[in-house]
């Protein structure tokens, strides 16, 4: 940057930044905050900055009272495992497509992205059935099948951009030096491919774990993972400000952390590769 | 160059995720299809083994001309674009101010992207309870301050409530998007309109909008598929009622509450047929930059 920035300008848009960012991120910072209150003071007017008595018994009552850990658990395997089983599927696809181009690569990558397209409500019924007829509703494994199919199409576009930047010459070397198939995939493309594959790991473990259409519609009390066990909050009884903050508190913790790692994937995953 | 072998290992390799692909689209698609020319109405007795009645498009008509169809239909399209406007229009200013300089940077990004992680059916509570509440909400504190009466916001601004909590999850998605494009815009050429006594929103019109155009169509196309399946927020706050039954609930009720496969099913075709209108635009663009 050549440009010169007045120290006045560069206080005057710190201010702005700074106050436009704590105004979107208040909901956050009030549902933490409020976490930490008790049910009487959750609700006191005017709202209670800091003089208050900071209690850890919301996180405890919500534990106990709906075994939050279960939801907890349940989150964890559906969305790991449907990334993890996502991953396993889309390398291969996506090696190929990045390596082993042909005229039909770019029509295939698109169809996949149109399936993406498809409105879930337009198939609630039929797979409803589906997992009826195959005894998968409310169990963990139905509903990580179909999220991973959800989030296939992002996954194997975002490994196809990553290992396109990958230049082919060092998998014809190790092709002339004799690497069998697996060989090339393990030894050579893997170490590589890395950096790329944990930032697919990651925007769809966070894509999974915020589902909450499937989620809410294929599960009951077995399966359901904390998308679900959120919203059985909307109809309380009594006081509950508190609490759901605390169990708000709880569901968003874990993915906010992962998210801030994952924010320049983002762009690139969400939008097929077509912003960088 | 591929050889031959490795030409049929990638078939093989692809395999998998295509077949696997292909039945998640197809399946569900053929059964709703088939559905929808059908009486099928699980609780009066119908089903797949009895065999479903064949009423040609007849559900396809009722599901148009049923009351609730238009007002669904523009409840969609205001939310849709209400939406739209909003995030895009603060995601573009929101984007060029963190492009400047300033203390903090890092932080403030992080701030700022963090609704975007937040779980839909959270947000929805979080703003339906601790800040919209008539009675508890900070609004209502904020509102009762000024000596305003607070306002019952998912009641009786219950539409315009679902827009702003779904802008909040989405206004993150768009200035990321926007201030990524803004940062490979080339600063010489704005250096050289300021040098030319171009004046700041001369210099936006002609150099950054037309830089912005195709993050802003992407972004304008990618939410446009994710918000017609607004979903969560819908069912945890209003469940419909008071004006906020958008197309994709109003096709769930069909399914779920009265159990008219038949006729939900129809909505559902409605509803492919519309997201693949917009996903063709979006596919034109990401096939073009394919090439590239």
């Amino acid at each position: 940057m050549a440009r010169t920035v007045t120290t006045q300008r560069k206080i005057l848009t710190t201010a702005a930044a700074w106050t436009i960012c704590l105004i979107i991120f208040f909901p956050i910072y009030w549902t933490i905050l409020t976490s930490f209150k008790t049910e009487a003071q959750a609700i006191n007017d005017p709202p209670l900055f800091f003089a208050f008595d900071w209690t850890l018994e919301n996180y405890a009552i919500v534990q106990e009272r709906s075994d939050y850990m279960k939801f907890l658990r349940n989150s964890v395997i559906i969305a790991g495992g449907s990334t993890i089983l996502g991953i396993l599927i889309a390398i291969p696809a996506a090696w190929s497509m990045a390596f082993v181009p042909s005229r039909r690569t770019k029509d295939i990558l698109l169809w996949m992205l149109s399936t993406k397209m498809l409105p879930a409500v337009g198939v609630l019924y039929p797979i409803s059935l589906i997992f009826v007829r195959f005894d998968l509703l409310d169990t963990r494994g139905g509903l990580m099948v179909v999220i991973m199919l959800i989030n296939l199409p992002i996954i194997v576009w975002m490994l196809y951009t990553y290992f396109k930047e990958i230049p082919g010459e060092i998998l014809e070397a190790s092709r002339m030096d004799g690497a069998t198939l697996k060989e090339e995939l393990l030894y050579v493309l893997t170490p590589m491919a890395i950096p790329g594959i944990a930032s697919t790991l990651l925007l769809n473990f966070i894509l999974a774990w915020n589902e909450a259409f499937w989620t809410l519609n294929l599960t009951a009390a077995n399966a359901a993972p904390l998308t679900a066990f959120i919203a059985s909050y909307s109809s309380p009884e009594g006081l509950f400000f508190a609490k759901l903050s605390a169990a708000s508190t709880m569901a968003i913790a874990p993915i906010l952390i992962l998210g801030w790692f994952s924010q320049k994937q983002l762009v690139r995953g969400l939008t097929f590769g077509a912003v960088k | 160059m591929a050889t031959k072998a490795s030409r049929s290992a990638a078939r093989i390799m692809m395999a998998p995720a295509v077949v696997l692909l292909l039945g998640w689209m197809l399946v569900p698609l053929i059964m709703t299809l088939w559905f929808s020319f059908t009486k099928y109405l699980p609780l009066r007795g119908d089903s797949i083994e009895r065999g479903l009645d064949w009423v040609g498009i007849a559900n396809y008509a009722r599901f148009i001309s049923s009351s609730s169809f238009w007002p669904a239909v523009q409840t969609t399209l205001i939310m849709v674009g209400g939406v739209l406007l909003i995030t895009v229009v603060l995601g573009i200013l929101l984007a060029m101010l963190l492009d400047q300089p300033m203390w903090g940077q890092g932080v403030v990004r992080i701030l700022v992207i963090a609704p975007f992680f937040v779980m839909p059916t959270v947000s929805a509570l979080v703003w339906k309870n601790m800040l919209m509440d008539p009675v508890n909400g900070i609004f209502a504190h904020l509102w009762r301050f000024f000596g305003a009466e607070p306002v019952a916001w998912l009641q009786d601004a219950s539409l315009s409530s679902i827009i702003m909590i779904v802008s909040w999850q989405w206004l993150p998605f768009a200035t990321l998007i926007l201030l990524t494009a803004i940062q490979s815009l080339d600063s010489e050429q704005l250096e050289a309109a300021e040098m030319d006594g171009a004046p700041v929103i001369k210099r936006f019109w002609y150099i950054v909008l037309p830089h912005l155009a195709r993050a802003i169509t992407i972004v304008i196309l990618i939410q446009t598929i994710f918000l017609l399946s607004i979903f969560a927020e819908i069912f945890v706050t209003t469940g419909g009622a008071f004006g906020t039954r958008t197309l994709t609930y109003l096709i769930f009720q069909r399914v779920i509450d009265s159990q008219n496969i038949g006729l939900g099913s129809a909505g559902g075709v409605y509803a492919i047929i519309l997201a693949n209108v917009v996903a063709i635009f979006l596919m034109r663009i990401v096939g073009k930059n394919l090439d590239a």
